[in-house]
Protein backbone atom coordinates (compact mmCIF):
# COMPACT_ATOMS: atom_id res chain seq x y z
CA UNK A 1 0.00 0.00 0.00
CA UNK A 2 1.26 3.48 -0.85
CA UNK A 3 2.93 5.10 2.12
CA UNK A 4 2.05 8.73 1.53
CA UNK A 5 -0.90 9.14 3.80
CA UNK A 6 -2.52 12.49 4.51
CA UNK A 7 -0.82 15.84 4.20
CA UNK A 8 -1.69 19.50 4.42
CA UNK A 9 -1.13 21.65 1.35
CA UNK A 10 0.14 25.25 1.48
CA UNK A 11 -3.43 26.28 0.68
CA UNK A 12 -4.50 24.54 3.89
CA UNK A 13 -6.33 21.62 2.32
CA UNK A 14 -6.08 18.09 3.66
CA UNK A 15 -5.21 15.64 0.89
CA UNK A 16 -4.27 12.00 0.42
CA UNK A 17 -3.53 9.85 -2.59
CA UNK A 18 -5.20 6.49 -2.31
CA UNK A 19 -4.88 3.66 -4.78
CA UNK A 20 -7.97 2.00 -6.17
CA UNK A 21 -7.47 -1.12 -4.04
CA UNK A 22 -6.99 1.03 -0.95
CA UNK A 23 -10.25 2.85 -1.62
CA UNK A 24 -11.98 -0.48 -2.21
CA UNK A 25 -10.62 -1.87 1.06
CA UNK A 26 -11.80 1.25 2.90
CA UNK A 27 -15.29 1.10 1.39
CA UNK A 28 -15.63 -2.52 2.49
CA UNK A 29 -14.54 -1.69 6.05
CA UNK A 30 -16.85 1.34 6.20
CA UNK A 31 -19.88 -0.67 5.11
CA UNK A 32 -19.07 -3.31 7.73
CA UNK A 33 -18.73 -0.60 10.38
CA UNK A 34 -22.08 0.96 9.44
CA UNK A 35 -23.75 -2.43 9.65
CA UNK A 36 -22.15 -3.04 13.04
CA UNK A 37 -23.04 0.27 14.75
CA UNK A 38 -26.32 1.28 13.05
CA UNK A 39 -29.12 1.61 15.64
CA UNK A 40 -31.23 -1.55 15.70
CA UNK A 41 -34.52 -0.51 14.16
CA UNK A 42 -38.11 -1.26 14.65
CA UNK A 43 -38.95 -3.35 17.66
CA UNK A 44 -42.70 -3.69 17.24
CA UNK A 45 -43.18 -2.07 20.63
CA UNK A 46 -40.81 0.81 19.97
CA UNK A 47 -42.13 3.91 21.65
CA UNK A 48 -42.31 6.65 18.98
CA UNK A 49 -41.97 9.40 21.56
CA UNK A 50 -38.86 7.77 23.04
CA UNK A 51 -37.51 7.41 19.51
CA UNK A 52 -38.24 11.07 18.81
CA UNK A 53 -36.18 12.28 21.76
CA UNK A 54 -33.42 9.76 21.07
CA UNK A 55 -34.03 7.40 23.98
CA UNK A 56 -33.52 3.71 23.42
CA UNK A 57 -35.40 1.85 26.18
CA UNK A 58 -33.97 -1.52 25.11
CA UNK A 59 -30.31 -0.56 24.89
CA UNK A 60 -27.93 -2.74 26.88
CA UNK A 61 -24.19 -3.45 26.91
CA UNK A 62 -23.42 -5.31 23.67
CA UNK A 63 -22.12 -8.91 23.89
CA UNK A 64 -19.82 -8.41 20.90
CA UNK A 65 -16.57 -7.07 22.42
CA UNK A 66 -15.86 -4.83 19.41
CA UNK A 67 -19.30 -3.23 19.61
CA UNK A 68 -18.98 -2.97 23.40
CA UNK A 69 -15.74 -1.03 22.85
CA UNK A 70 -17.40 1.32 20.35
CA UNK A 71 -20.37 1.83 22.70
CA UNK A 72 -18.82 1.62 26.19
CA UNK A 73 -20.60 1.83 29.53
CA UNK A 74 -20.58 5.35 30.98
CA UNK A 75 -20.21 4.17 34.59
CA UNK A 76 -17.99 1.57 36.21
CA UNK A 77 -19.10 -1.98 36.99
CA UNK A 78 -20.15 -1.02 40.51
CA UNK A 79 -22.95 1.17 39.15
CA UNK A 80 -24.88 -1.01 36.69
CA UNK A 81 -28.15 0.90 37.06
CA UNK A 82 -26.60 4.29 36.33
CA UNK A 83 -24.75 2.71 33.41
CA UNK A 84 -28.01 1.29 32.03
CA UNK A 85 -29.75 4.67 32.35
CA UNK A 86 -26.85 6.46 30.73
CA UNK A 87 -26.93 4.00 27.84
CA UNK A 88 -30.68 4.39 27.30
CA UNK A 89 -30.23 8.13 26.95
CA UNK A 90 -27.00 8.28 24.94
CA UNK A 91 -26.46 5.11 22.93
CA UNK A 92 -28.72 5.95 20.02
CA UNK A 93 -27.06 9.33 19.40
CA UNK A 94 -23.63 7.71 19.70
CA UNK A 95 -24.56 5.07 17.12
CA UNK A 96 -26.05 7.68 14.80
CA UNK A 97 -22.97 9.89 15.08
CA UNK A 98 -20.67 7.01 14.14
CA UNK A 99 -22.87 6.04 11.18
CA UNK A 100 -22.98 9.66 9.99
CA UNK A 101 -19.18 9.89 10.22
CA UNK A 102 -18.70 6.68 8.22
CA UNK A 103 -21.18 7.89 5.59
CA UNK A 104 -19.33 11.19 5.24
CA UNK A 105 -16.10 9.26 4.63
CA UNK A 106 -17.87 7.05 2.06
CA UNK A 107 -19.25 10.11 0.26
CA UNK A 108 -15.85 11.80 0.08
CA UNK A 109 -14.45 8.56 -1.37
CA UNK A 110 -17.25 8.30 -3.92
CA UNK A 111 -16.59 11.74 -5.35
CA UNK A 112 -12.79 11.29 -5.33
CA UNK A 113 -10.46 9.54 -7.66
CA UNK A 114 -6.95 8.72 -6.56
CA UNK A 115 -6.66 12.14 -4.93
CA UNK A 116 -8.89 12.59 -1.91
CA UNK A 117 -9.36 16.23 -0.90
CA UNK A 118 -11.13 16.91 2.39
CA UNK A 119 -12.93 19.89 3.88
CA UNK A 120 -12.25 20.61 7.57
CA UNK A 121 -15.52 18.91 8.54
CA UNK A 122 -14.76 15.87 6.43
CA UNK A 123 -11.27 15.61 7.93
CA UNK A 124 -12.90 15.40 11.39
CA UNK A 125 -15.24 12.65 10.16
CA UNK A 126 -12.25 10.75 8.72
CA UNK A 127 -10.32 11.10 11.98
CA UNK A 128 -13.11 9.70 14.15
CA UNK A 129 -14.08 7.01 11.66
CA UNK A 130 -10.51 5.78 11.14
CA UNK A 131 -10.38 5.50 14.92
CA UNK A 132 -13.62 3.49 15.00
CA UNK A 133 -12.29 1.16 12.30
CA UNK A 134 -9.04 0.66 14.23
CA UNK A 135 -10.95 -0.01 17.45
CA UNK A 136 -13.10 -2.62 15.74
CA UNK A 137 -10.21 -4.34 13.98
CA UNK A 138 -7.93 -3.95 17.02
CA UNK A 139 -10.42 -5.73 19.29
CA UNK A 140 -11.03 -8.48 16.73
CA UNK A 141 -7.26 -9.02 16.33
CA UNK A 142 -6.60 -8.67 20.07
CA UNK A 143 -3.94 -6.08 19.34
CA UNK A 144 -1.40 -5.71 22.14
CA UNK A 145 0.16 -2.45 23.26
CA UNK A 146 3.57 -4.10 23.51
CA UNK A 147 5.22 -4.10 20.05
CA UNK A 148 7.35 -7.13 21.03
CA UNK A 149 4.23 -9.19 21.65
CA UNK A 150 2.93 -8.19 18.23
CA UNK A 151 6.27 -8.94 16.53
CA UNK A 152 6.37 -12.39 18.08
CA UNK A 153 2.80 -13.12 17.09
CA UNK A 154 3.42 -12.00 13.52
CA UNK A 155 6.62 -14.01 13.17
CA UNK A 156 4.79 -17.10 14.47
CA UNK A 157 2.06 -16.61 11.88
CA UNK A 158 4.70 -16.00 9.23
CA UNK A 159 6.39 -19.28 10.09
CA UNK A 160 3.09 -21.16 9.73
CA UNK A 161 2.85 -19.81 6.19
CA UNK A 162 6.52 -20.34 5.26
CA UNK A 163 6.73 -23.83 6.73
CA UNK A 164 3.69 -25.02 4.87
CA UNK A 165 4.76 -27.10 1.92
CA UNK A 166 1.83 -27.53 -0.48
CA UNK A 167 3.75 -30.32 -2.27
CA UNK A 168 3.88 -32.37 0.89
CA UNK A 169 0.10 -32.51 1.22
CA UNK A 170 0.18 -34.80 4.18
CA UNK A 171 -2.19 -32.70 6.24
CA UNK A 172 -5.27 -30.65 5.41
CA UNK A 173 -4.97 -29.22 8.85
CA UNK A 174 -1.59 -27.66 8.02
CA UNK A 175 -3.06 -26.13 4.88
CA UNK A 176 -5.97 -24.68 6.82
CA UNK A 177 -3.66 -23.31 9.48
CA UNK A 178 -1.47 -21.69 6.84
CA UNK A 179 -4.46 -20.09 5.12
CA UNK A 180 -5.88 -18.79 8.40
CA UNK A 181 -2.43 -17.39 9.24
CA UNK A 182 -2.30 -15.59 5.87
CA UNK A 183 -5.70 -14.02 6.49
CA UNK A 184 -4.71 -12.87 9.95
CA UNK A 185 -1.46 -11.41 8.62
CA UNK A 186 -3.42 -9.51 5.95
CA UNK A 187 -5.74 -8.14 8.65
CA UNK A 188 -2.74 -6.99 10.74
CA UNK A 189 -1.40 -5.24 7.65
CA UNK A 190 -4.74 -3.52 7.13
CA UNK A 191 -4.74 -2.42 10.77
CA UNK A 192 -1.21 -1.02 10.44
CA UNK A 193 -2.22 0.85 7.31
CA UNK A 194 -5.24 2.41 9.09
CA UNK A 195 -2.92 3.39 11.95
CA UNK A 196 -0.56 5.03 9.48
CA UNK A 197 -3.44 6.89 7.77
CA UNK A 198 -4.82 8.15 11.08
CA UNK A 199 -1.37 9.21 12.29
CA UNK A 200 -0.69 11.26 9.15
CA UNK A 201 -4.19 12.75 9.30
CA UNK A 202 -3.60 13.98 12.88
CA UNK A 203 -0.31 15.57 11.77
CA UNK A 204 -2.03 17.20 8.79
CA UNK A 205 -4.88 18.56 10.95
CA UNK A 206 -2.71 19.84 13.79
CA UNK A 207 -0.09 21.24 11.43
CA UNK A 208 2.78 19.30 13.00
CA UNK A 209 3.97 18.20 9.53
CA UNK A 210 5.45 20.48 6.87
CA UNK A 211 2.94 21.54 4.21
CA UNK A 212 3.37 20.28 0.65
CA UNK A 213 2.86 22.06 -2.70
CA UNK A 214 -0.35 20.37 -3.84
CA UNK B 1 -18.45 36.36 46.35
CA UNK B 2 -20.33 35.55 49.51
CA UNK B 3 -21.62 32.07 49.90
CA UNK B 4 -24.92 31.58 51.60
CA UNK B 5 -24.42 29.38 54.61
CA UNK B 6 -27.02 27.09 56.06
CA UNK B 7 -27.66 27.90 59.69
CA UNK B 8 -26.76 24.44 60.91
CA UNK B 9 -23.58 24.36 58.89
CA UNK B 10 -23.97 20.67 58.24
CA UNK B 11 -26.00 18.02 56.55
CA UNK B 12 -26.82 20.05 53.47
CA UNK B 13 -25.81 17.79 50.63
CA UNK B 14 -23.31 19.71 48.57
CA UNK B 15 -23.28 19.19 44.82
CA UNK B 16 -20.57 16.56 45.05
CA UNK B 17 -18.14 16.89 42.22
CA UNK B 18 -17.99 14.07 39.73
CA UNK B 19 -15.02 13.13 37.58
CA UNK B 20 -14.59 11.80 34.07
CA UNK B 21 -12.01 9.02 33.87
CA UNK B 22 -10.33 8.06 30.61
CA UNK B 23 -8.92 4.50 30.53
CA UNK B 24 -5.94 3.18 28.66
CA UNK B 25 -6.48 0.89 25.69
CA UNK B 26 -4.03 -0.69 23.25
CA UNK B 27 -5.52 0.91 20.13
CA UNK B 28 -5.87 4.67 20.55
CA UNK B 29 -2.83 6.60 19.35
CA UNK B 30 -1.07 8.86 21.87
CA UNK B 31 -1.26 11.74 19.39
CA UNK B 32 -5.00 11.16 18.94
CA UNK B 33 -5.71 11.13 22.69
CA UNK B 34 -3.74 14.37 23.07
CA UNK B 35 -5.63 15.85 20.14
CA UNK B 36 -9.00 14.99 21.72
CA UNK B 37 -8.00 16.54 25.07
CA UNK B 38 -6.91 19.81 23.43
CA UNK B 39 -9.86 19.95 21.03
CA UNK B 40 -12.73 18.99 23.31
CA UNK B 41 -11.59 20.35 26.69
CA UNK B 42 -9.56 23.25 25.28
CA UNK B 43 -6.55 22.17 27.38
CA UNK B 44 -3.07 23.42 26.54
CA UNK B 45 -0.84 21.01 24.66
CA UNK B 46 1.27 20.53 27.82
CA UNK B 47 -1.72 19.67 30.01
CA UNK B 48 -3.25 17.42 27.35
CA UNK B 49 0.04 15.54 26.91
CA UNK B 50 0.51 15.12 30.65
CA UNK B 51 -3.01 13.66 30.96
CA UNK B 52 -2.43 11.41 27.95
CA UNK B 53 0.80 10.11 29.53
CA UNK B 54 -1.06 9.46 32.79
CA UNK B 55 -3.61 7.40 30.88
CA UNK B 56 -0.84 5.56 29.07
CA UNK B 57 1.41 4.80 32.06
CA UNK B 58 -1.03 4.59 34.97
CA UNK B 59 -3.88 3.02 33.03
CA UNK B 60 -6.31 5.87 33.74
CA UNK B 61 -6.57 9.58 34.39
CA UNK B 62 -9.25 11.94 35.68
CA UNK B 63 -9.59 14.39 32.80
CA UNK B 64 -12.39 16.67 34.01
CA UNK B 65 -14.64 17.28 36.99
CA UNK B 66 -17.95 18.98 37.64
CA UNK B 67 -21.61 18.24 38.19
CA UNK B 68 -23.08 14.92 37.28
CA UNK B 69 -24.79 16.42 34.22
CA UNK B 70 -21.56 18.00 33.03
CA UNK B 71 -19.68 14.74 33.41
CA UNK B 72 -22.37 12.84 31.53
CA UNK B 73 -21.81 15.28 28.70
CA UNK B 74 -18.02 14.80 28.84
CA UNK B 75 -18.27 11.00 28.96
CA UNK B 76 -20.67 10.97 25.99
CA UNK B 77 -18.25 13.24 24.10
CA UNK B 78 -15.27 10.96 24.88
CA UNK B 79 -17.28 7.98 23.59
CA UNK B 80 -18.07 9.85 20.38
CA UNK B 81 -14.31 10.32 19.88
CA UNK B 82 -13.78 6.60 20.56
CA UNK B 83 -12.04 7.06 23.90
CA UNK B 84 -12.94 4.66 26.70
CA UNK B 85 -14.35 6.84 29.50
CA UNK B 86 -16.49 6.40 32.60
CA UNK B 87 -17.65 8.78 35.31
CA UNK B 88 -17.71 8.47 39.06
CA UNK B 89 -18.10 10.45 42.24
CA UNK B 90 -14.84 12.03 43.28
CA UNK B 91 -14.11 10.88 46.82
Amino acid sequence: MGLLGFRRTRAGRIVARLQERERTALRGLLNDLIELVAPPDGEADADPLARLVGIDPHARTPDDPALARLLPDGYGEEEPEAAADFRRFTERALREGKVAGARTVLESLERSGAKVVLSAGEAQAWLGTLNDLRLTLGIRLEVDEDPHVMDERISLLGRLVVDWDPAATDSDEAAQRARAAMETLAAYQLYDWLTFLQGTLIEAITGTADPTED
Amino acid sequence: MEAERPASGADVAPDLPWVTIVWNDPVNLMTYVTYVFTTYFGYSREKAEALMLDVHHKGRAAVSNGTREEMERDVAAMHSYGLWATMQKDD
